[in-house]
């Protein structure tokens, strides 16, 4: 009985990445090397504005003197950082300044399931921003977002065309002395997303990137920014693959998000660059700095995030809450198989006043991996009135595995209630009987109480994004039972 | 349909069943009753293919099948059905999803299309009726905060869904009032065919009262002790199980 599990969970886990495909298409890319002239070229090569230059090459001298951190319960290799290219654009072969798209480029999308074609988008719709490797392929519904003030397009475009807005908020939130990783980013950033939500507009679809690494040996260095004004409200979504490769590739970005008062961003993520082979080979290293200000009075950030892929993940969405009264949800499921490790969590920053805090945290282990919560609950000595609850479960598919929690509470001050509640679980027996029995699989029933013990995140996700959510966790996992 | 001969079963190293033999035809209903510990879950385990229980000795054909090389899934495909004595949870699985699942798992075995979401929400409807169960249970995770009448009866809204040719109630009637008991037992024979056959396994001749059995079988101490009609039911409530007991020390 036991050998034949160990056999589902063999053959299952050794399912094919369904998105490891590589498109054959001309990319322009540097040498391979990081260096303050490799600071320089991407700048000249985006022609930016001499300001942001110095901003990079700032992060890069910083960088150069920070230590890789070696806090998380992660067993990192050693990044030779001069063994990457930092920038590689893919060749599109249509006139210049044409509206129209490689087919080779919309072809791949398409196989993504992303629709680069207005006509072809969702019903309700939803907009896109494509990022393959250094650039923004296409911004979909821009000229519709336009009529009512919201501006969505690649961050390049936004360096050149609101150069202001950049300038105001880009580093204010995470700066490029934040982290090793983010100083990284800040020097060589290439594209990524630009959100402005005007003053009481909510955003009538839903916006998203989809971040595609193409080029091999590149490293993805993206940037998004989104700014809320006071009484808007958006959703976004943010989706990831790469080819499969036996080596690993660097992904680190940074995501900074600006509440006004009474504004409300949703941010959703679903997690899937290449995990590695299930012996451990391969797969994306994703250092990522995730961080929301609730600066106004009200406001509301919610990240929500499924994580399946990657080799390594190390990530920690927060919020800070300034406002008064504003609120911050992390709602996560976090997947490891094979030789994944994942090291994620969040950090709640209460100053504000009768601020509030929800965090959610589900961690799925199977294989040989290893998965971590770490997050912080911190409360200001002047924020009174606070109230946090945590909750942090964690579900064994195999005794291989490793599932740990590290909670760290920072309170300051008395009135605050904080609760945090930890939970360590295995898929019973008589659970997988009970499916077996009614004629389900045992292989399919150990997708559906998986996805039964994620629900409580994955209902957070728009529609779309949480049927690809429910599917990536069956494939992921189906069959691990330890 | 359903051959037992000399079956012995055990469970940790410990013989629960000691020879069973029992045939059961089409159409007919048989009720295995006896006192508590004498193997009748075990039995019901063991037909549906638990793999807690160990088959040490015997055989089970149905319908000319060995059913004790088939998976517990297969057996299900193949319309063995249990209604579990104590149903279990599964958090966050709307009942919808779990349904949806177990239907199209049955058609796929017999070559069939999966359900359309719409048929499938009209056969819901028209089985939750039988049971008297309200359209919120679509919606709620399987047997999660279910009451243990809910619980019966959900069971028994996934017997009307599946269909099966051979039916197993494990102590369906244990915690049931009255009104639930009327309720289960209703659904049970509305879903009574000529073609298709029961087994009621329970402590108690109540539920009798409402699933009327051909053939009643008493078990003890891992045997089927006697067989008879209907009567035999009877004479159990009015004597206990006593005279049995010391009949067959």
């Amino acid at each position: 009985m036991e050998e034949e599990k160990n056999n589902i969970i063999q053959e299952v886990t050794g399912n094919e990445y369904k998105y490891g495909f590589e498109t054959k298409i001309d990319t322009f890319t540097f040498a391979k090397g990081l260096s303050e002239n490799t600071v320089r070229l991407i700048s000249e090569k985006k022609k930016e504005p001499s300001w942001l230059l110095d901003f990079r090459l700032k992060a890069f001298r910083t960088w150069e003197k920070m230590e890789m951190p070696n806090w998380a319960h992660l067993h990192i290799p050693e990044i030779d950082y001069q063994d990457i290219i930092y920038y590689a654009e893919p060749k599109q072969q249509i006139a210049e300044g044409s509206q129209d798209i490689d087919p080779e480029l919309e072809k791949t999308f398409d196989k993504l399931g992303i629709p680069l074609n207005e006509r072809g988008a969702l019903a309700g719709g939803m907009a896109v921003d494509a990022v393959m490797d250094s650039v923004s392929v296409r911004t979909t519904f821009k000229d519709t977002l336009a009529s009512k003030g919201i501006i969505f397009c690649s961050f390049s475009e936004a360096v050149q065309h609101h150069p202001d807005l950049i300038r105001k908020h880009m580093g204010s939130i995470v700066s490029y002395k934040d982290n090793y990783f983010a100083a990284l980013n800040s020097a060589v950033f290439s594209d990524g997303s630009f959100v402005y939500i005007p003053k009481g507009t909510r955003c009538p679809m839903e916006l998203s990137t989809y971040f595609r690494i193409n080029a091999a040996n590149t490293g993805q260095f993206e940037r998004t920014l989104i700014v809320a004004e006071d009484d808007s409200y958006v959703s976004y979504l943010e989706g990831c693959t790469a080819p499969q490769r036996s080596e690993n590739q660097l992904h680190a970005a940074i995501v900074e998000i600006s509440l006004a008062e009474r504004a409300e961003v949703k941010y959703s993520t679903v997690q899937n660059w290449y995990p590695g082979d299930k012996n451990g080979k391969g797969g994306i290293y994703n250092f990522v700095t995730k961080r929301a200000l609730c600066a106004g009075e009200g406001s509301k950030i919610s990240w929500t995030q499924v994580e399946t892929g990657s080799a390594i993940t190390w990530k920690y969405p927060s919020c800070i809450l300034k406002g008064d009264n504003s609120v911050g949800e992390f709602y996560s499921v976090a997947v490891t198989n094979n030789y994944q490790q994942a090291d994620t969590g969040t950090k709640m920053i209460h100053i504000g006043k009768n601020t509030s805090s929800t965090i959610v945290s589900k961690g799925i282990s199977a294989g040989h991996s290893e998965n971590s919560y770490r997050g912080l609950v911190k409360v200001a000595p002047n924020a009174s009135g606070v109230r946090n609850h945590s909750q942090c479960d964690s579900l064994l598919l195999s005794t291989t595995c490793g599932a740990h929690t590290f909670p760290y509470n920072d309170i300051r001050n008395e009135t605050a209630i904080v609760e945090h509640e930890a939970t360590t679980s295995k898929i019973s027996e008589d659970q997988l009987f009970y499916c077996q029995q009614r004629g389900i699989s045992v292989e399919e029933a150990i997708g559906l109480i998986v996805n039964g013990y994620a629900r409580e995140v994955t209902k957070k996700l728009p529609m779309e994004f949480a049927v690809e959510a429910q599917r990536l966790l069956a494939v992921s996992l189906e069959g691990s039972v330890g | 349909m359903l051959e037992i001969k000399n079956l012995h079963a055990e469970i940790n190293g410990k013989e629960i069943l000691k020879g069973i033999n029992l045939t059961v035809k089409e159409g007919e209903t048989h009720a295995i009753m006896g006192p508590n510990g004498s193997g009748k879950s075990t039995l019901s385990s063991v037909l549906v293919g638990d793999p807690k229980f160990k088959v040490t000795q015997g055989t089970i054909t149905y319908n000319g099948k060995n059913l004790l090389e088939l998976e517990p899934e297969d057996r299900s495909r193949e319309g063995i059905f249990l209604s579990f004595q104590y149903p279990v949870e599964i958090p966050g699985v709307s009942m919808v999803n779990f349904m949806r699942a177990a239907v199209n798992a049955h058609r796929e075995y017999n070559g069939e299309q999966p359900v359309s979401a719409t048929d499938f929400l009209r056969l819901t409807r028209q089985k939750r009726k039988l049971l008297e169960l309200d359209g919120k249970l679509a919606s709620r995770s399987v047997n999660e905060g279910f009451s243990g009448g809910e619980k019966k009866r959900n069971e028994i809204f996934q017997m009307a869904m599946l269909e099966p040719k051979l039916a197993i109630l494990d102590e369906t009637d244990s915690g049931l009032d009255i009104d639930a008991l009327r309720i289960v037992a209703n659904g049970v024979n509305k879903l009574k065919t000529p073609q298709n056959a029961a087994i009621v396994i329970t402590h108690y001749q109540r539920l009798l009262d409402y699933i009327k059995p051909d053939i009643v079988h008493v078990l003890y101490n891992g045997q089927i002790v006697k067989t008879d009609g209907p009567e035999l039911a009877q004479l159990l409530e009015k004597n206990g199980y006593d005279w049995i007991k010391s009949e067959f020390k």
